[in-house]
């Protein structure tokens, strides 16, 4: 199979004018991806299922990663015909709040349709172009995103026997709540 | 390429045609019946719910809805330590935690570029080709007991699958939560009567294939409610990312064990069944095949083991600091391709931890073939793509 | 002939069926509770904290003075589902190599949390948490019955013994051999003393 930068001179220059670059894996003994610009991104994939020498026509892994300044989704390509692979292609959100959008790459590969659903739940990634983006682990009506890293979890806990960290804190912080309610209804 | 026509045309070309399922127009007149099959429901493999809209008694829209066993395991993942994860992964498949520890170590180990002893590998090997036989056996079992056997197979499968159950609770101390594997071989060796064992057991394991083969591949009835239903084109399962039995039976011949030989599954002879029809009869046959290759490749192993190391001793299980970087780490789990993607950011706890669940992308193509068959079709069909909720929840 | 199929399967059944009289291989029940299955040396349930009935620093009951554990913490780390809770002593007691170590003033282990993965056992450094066998567990107080403290977690060394044999003996041997390195570390360290001090009377006088 190609290398990285193979791969990349040839998208360019199937598809010219689409902003493709290498992002290098902070380990270099590992596989490299290319980052693809989501304006482009399904051209991209036209390219890379149909083109006949890299011929990944199976899609394994959609990733969603929270980063601090902006969400990324993360494409595994292999090819059943040709038996190679992995090609890892990203996609960055402009930000985290309120242009979370991404093209899907459903229309190309079938198997991002519940996988991309999953990171619209979980991340908060909206899909343009995906059949049916509905919520897939949580409930219809749920509010957050759960795998962002600044979600908080609902102050439920009913019995805590061996709480530690944060748990901790937040146990302690409720019993004393409850504590101080119990005492003023009392007194009241 | 922000071109938006060429963008809309693309969309269009490929939203019609293959890549989405035909609709079914019902044939009587008056409302559809929509039924929720499950969760709460003896044959859809834990707590999973189908709103299926029926035309009489067939299907014409069909709905999975999952998330009653989300546990959130990635999130957790996130809090605890890389070794802290490995009992949760166990708790994935919960029929094969062998090969959940297994994909979890190799994901780790292409992190941290940590090798791994031979004798561990055999051992890894041993108890993944135990620990597939014995998933494909009561998935066998399970799919015939929908079909109305009443538990019969299911039963017999579950006899074999006790004996294997009793090895892997003498080497790792649990039955099915074993917590075996670690970062850089096994935990624990196995002793020369645990070998000794296992190859009696082993012995046992090919008679109990065709005693499996002539209680029900020539049944009638089985030929009759399952040939020909379900059907999945090999186009449509690469495309939808179908892998494992499913798609062998779909007769493309993609098995990881060959394709990227992880481990030492490249000294192994053994050969991968394909199927011709892709219904469920060629499923249900594949993996009766798919236990005979076993058998061959534990016995050429509980031939070849040599006596050695099981762990490597500079390899550090407590406190594991992966340098920065990310890996994909990918095995053939009995149910298809089991993967884990981790981000490392240099700390104890990994940055991203994501597992890929081949049961959740199987059913991807579930209301495909379930399309304008009999309700009853449907348990089959489903009960065919084995699933089990863990791994499709996390 | 139609039915052929049916009538092989039905063949296979009828073996199972009777055969299941007269060999041990296909009656494979085991009528619990009168009959019970014998645990396997490795089967692991829950942890429990050894104690040893010889080593014992101060009163107090047996228990709790030869108890292995030095509330180091490591397993309240490595736990995943954090089921386990320590809080260390203020005073040190002596271990069986003679250094003084703190204990534990408190241990809770969380079993209905616990997921029994024996990362604890696996990370001790000083073989004070093993893994028990006994399963029968069963109780109908949901909160406080199933939150194990430090009295109900110690089990003695020959009890030890006595569910897992193998592992048990080697690690008396390994505490034995390293109480060997100790004393002879320590009758070196004694003799070194004494010929310095001898040294020095020796320049003294």
């Amino acid at each position: 199979m190609k290398t990285v930068e193979e791969i990349k001179s040839a998208i360019e220059a199937a598809v010219p004018g689409a902003p493709v670059e290498i992002a290098p894996n902070p380990n270099p003994a590992l596989p490299h991806s290319l980052r693809v610009a989501p304006e482009c991104a399904l051209a991209v994939a036209k390219f890379l299922r149909d083109d006949e020498e890299l011929k990944l026509d199976f899609l394994s892994n959609v990733t969603g990663v929270d980063w601090p300044e902006s969400l990324e989704a993360v494409y595994h390509l292999y090819s059943v015909e040709k038996k190679h692979g992995p090609v890892i292609i990203r996609m960055h959100t402009v930000n985290r709040t309120d242009q979370v959008e991404l093209p899907s790459l459903t229309p190309i590969w079938r198997s991002a349709e519940f996988q991309e659903r999953e990171i619209f739940d979980l991340y908060g990634i909206v899909f343009t172009g995906h059949p049916d983006l509905r919520r897939l682990l949580m409930w219809e009506g749920f509010k957050d995103h759960p795998m962002r890293k600044d979600y908080r979890e609902p102050d439920d806990f009913e019995y805590e026997p061996t709480a530690h960290d944060e748990v901790l804190k937040r146990a302690q912080a409720n019993q004393a709540v409850a504590a101080g309610q119990k005492e003023s209804g009392a007194g009241a | 390429m922000s071109d938006t026509q060429s963008h809309s045309a693309i969309l269009a070309d490929r939203l019609e045609g293959w890549n989405r399922p035909t609709a079914i127009v019902p044939q009587n007149e008056g409302e559809l019946l929509e039924v929720a099959m499950g969760p709460h429901h003896p044959s859809t493999h834990g707590v999973f719910r189908m709103d299926v809209a029926l035309d009489g008694e067939r299907v014409i829209r069909l709905r999975p809805v999952f998330g009653y066993l989300h546990r959130n395991h990635e999130k957790i993942a996130e809090g605890i330590s890389y070794l802290a994860s490995m009992p949760y992964t166990d708790r994935l498949d919960y029929i094969c935690p062998i090969t959940n520890n297994w994909a979890y170590a190799l994901a780790v180990e292409k992190l941290t570029g940590q090798a791994v002893p031979e004798r561990a590998e055999y051992l890894r090997v041993i108890l993944g080709e135990l620990t597939r036989y014995q998933n494909h056996a009561s998935s066998i079992g399970f799919l015939i007991q929908e079909m109305g056997a009443s538990g019969t197979p299911l039963m017999y499968a579950y006899r074999e699958r006790e004996k294997i159950l009793d090895l892997f609770e003498e080497l790792t101390g649990a039955r099915m939560m074993v917590n075996y594997m670690r970062f850089g071989g096994c935990r624990v060796d196995a002793s020369q009567g645990w070998l000794e064992r296992t190859r009696k057991v082993v012995a046992g394991l090919a008679g109990f294939a065709d005693e499996f083969d002539r209680l029900l591949s020539t049944n009638e009835i089985l030929m009759a409610r399952t040939q020909g239903v379900g059907v999945l084109r090999p186009e449509l399962a690469v495309n939808a990312g179908v892998t494992g039995p499913m798609l062998r039976a779909s007769s493309v011949n993609y098995d990881i064990r060959k394709v990227d030989g992880y481990g030492i599954y490249s000294r192994f002879n053994f050969r991968v069944p394909l199927g011709d029809h892709g219904d469920v009869y060629d499923r249900y046959m594949i993996r009766v095949l798919e236990m005979r290759e076993s058998i061959k490749i534990l016995e050429q192993a509980l031939k070849e083991i040599q006596p050695g190391p099981v762990m490597d001793p500079k390899a550090k299980i407590r406190g594991l600091r992966p340098k920065a970087g990310e890996a994909y780490g990918r095995i053939e789990a009995p149910k298809g391709e089991l993967g884990f993607y981790l981000i490392s950011d240099g700390g104890p706890n990994p940055y991203r931890y994501r597992v890929r669940p081949p049961s959740l992308i199987n059913l991807t193509v579930l209301e495909d073939m379930c399309l304008g068959v009999n309700v009853a079709d449907v348990v089959l069909i489903f009960g065919s793509v084995d699933i089990v909720l863990g791994e499709v929840d996390r | 002939m139609l039915g052929e199929g049916i009538l092989k399967g039905m063949a296979e059944t009828a073996k199972n069926f009777f055969g299941s009289y007269f060999s041990a291989e296909r009656l494979t029940t085991v009528e619990y509770p009168e009959q019970r299955v014998a645990p396997f040396e490795a089967a692991r349930v829950f942890p429990f904290l050894v104690f040893d009935q010889e080593n014992r620093d101060g009163g107090g009951p047996e228990w709790e003075a030869g108890m292995r554990c030095v509330a180091c913490q490591i397993c309240e780390k490595e736990c995943p589902p954090k089921c386990i809770y320590i809080e260390k002593s203020k005073d040190k007691k002596l271990d069986y190599l003679g250094k003084a170590q703190y204990y534990p003033a408190r241990f809770d282990i969380d079993i209905s949390v616990c997921m029994s993965c024996q990362i604890c056992v696996e990370v001790c450094p000083f073989e004070a948490i093993k893994m028990d066998t006994e399963y029968e567990l069963s109780t109908d107080d949901r909160f406080g019955s199933l939150l194990l403290d430090r009295e109900q977690l110690a089990k003695s060394n020959e009890y030890y013994h006595q569910i897992h044999p193998t592992e048990a003996s080697a690690v008396d041997t390994r505490l034995a051999a390293e109480k060997v390195k100790a004393d002879a570390r320590a009758k070196a360290a004694a003799q070194a003393a004494t010929a310095k001090a001898v040294a020095i009377a020796g320049e003294g006088a």
